[in-house]
């Protein structure tokens, strides 16, 4: 194995140039570094200027979503030794506007995600002695999307939401079935309004690839697909049933 | 030469690059939903062959023989074998999707994606049949 690897770093310095450059650090070669060591070696001994998002560096955190040759990767889980001899282009998430370097503009998402309101909602907050108690068949219901991190590479794999920006998108859309499959929640007929619309699960036509791009496995196609016919049944009986029934 | 940019009120400008044109042909996926999106035009086209079949059906049996003849035109004939292969390719693509959209437990179980992919094929095999037998009897 070659003790050196080049990374081609994507630079955006909004004062300096209207549009992005590639930028080329020869960096050692480690079997157990990381894309995010490298960028941490570039930042300490070679171009402190260079601007990045981490913090966990353990695919917990959700910080580092970057586009590493093409895909959208988690920083911190890609390992340098797979691209060997590289080089290994780094650059930042796709469809998200580029504040600095590999540093994306996340407020769309956010804004997205509290429309889905991702916390438990109950009618009546009865007082419970201790907790609400959930049998492990009851969790098994939605603890695949309980493992969302928030890492954004799935709006980067989805066309869609480049093509169509006001697509909810698929983190949120999971981690709205997240809440409404969980026994505990009362709250899905208040995420309707927003999952229900063109611009929540219709825009999407299962492309697949924010699954194949989750870090997580947490399946966003697959809630997509699950919210679906709820989406119908749901819309029906708002037609059909009187207030009181539905 | 670096063209200067201006800091915005509260923040730099942003860069928001342009999706490109042949962004579609950047993965085999976003390929396929593509073709999948344009070729929704042929399982449109589809639905009313069907229905003008329908209707000449029920104006009698020269009406019905007019359709037969206008469905033996060779550019008829090679419009609806494009048809057929994209409504098949349709039918494909959506059972794929199905056992993700699907989701049946029994006695506590989730029932295997595979199940529910092979009930769907064993449907349209059996439904596929059962037409076959009604037109050709």
């Amino acid at each position: 194995m070659a003790d050196r690897i080049t990374l081609q770093v994507t630079r955006y310095l909004p004062e300096d140039s209207a549009r992005p450059t590639s930028r080329d650090y020869e960096i050692p070669l480690r079997k157990d570094w990381s894309i995010l060591d490298g960028l941490n070696h570039i930042k300490d001994h070679v171009d402190g200027t260079l601007s990045y998002r981490w913090s966990c560096r353990m695919g917990i955190c959700g910080s580092c979503g970057m586009t590493v040759n093409g895909e959208p990767k988690l920083a911190c889980a890609t390992f340098l030794a797979d691209y060997a001899p590289g080089p290994v282009r780094v650059e930042p998430l796709n469809n998200f506007p580029v504040i600095r370097d590999l540093v994306v503009e996340i407020g769309d998402f956010l804004e997205k995600l509290s429309a889905v309101k991702p916390w438990i909602i109950r009618e009546d907050e009865e007082p419970v002695d201790g907790e609400y108690l959930q049998t492990p068949a009851e969790l098994a219901e939605y603890k695949q999307f309980s493992m969302c991190i928030n890492c954004m590479l799935c709006y980067s794999a989805c066309p869609v939401y480049g093509l169509e920006p006001g697509f909810i998108g698929p983190a949120a859309i999971a981690l709205a079935q997240r809440y409404n499959l969980d026994s505990r929640d009362q709250g899905s007929h208040e995420r309707l309004d927003v999952l229900s619309t063109d611009e929540g699960v219709w825009d999407c036509t299962f492309v697949g690839e924010c699954t194949r791009a989750c870090p997580k496995h947490v399946d966003p196609a697959g809630a997509i697909q699950r919210y679906k016919p709820t989406a119908v049944t749901e819309t029906l009986k708002a037609f059909l049933l009187p207030r009181g029934k539905r | 030469m670096t063209e200067k940019v201006e800091y915005g009120e509260f923040y730099a400008r942003w860069y928001k690059p342009r999706v490109s044109r042949l962004w579609w042909l950047r993965r085999r996926s976003y390929l396929v939903f593509v073709v999948r999106e344009l070729s929704s035009v042929f399982v449109a086209w589809f639905v009313v062959f069907l229905l003008l079949l329908v209707r000449a059906i029920s104006q009698g049996e020269r009406e019905y023989q007019r359709f037969l003849d206008l469905s033996a035109n060779p550019w008829m004939l090679a419009l609806n074998v494009i048809t057929l292969f994209f409504v098949v390719f349709h039918t494909v693509t959506w059972f794929d999707a199905a056992p993700q959209a699907i989701v049946v437990r029994l006695r506590g179980r989730r029932v295997p994606a595979k199940l529910i992919l092979i009930l769907h094929y064993a449907a349209w095999i059996l439904l596929t049949g059962i037409t076959a037998w009604i037109v050709l009897d």
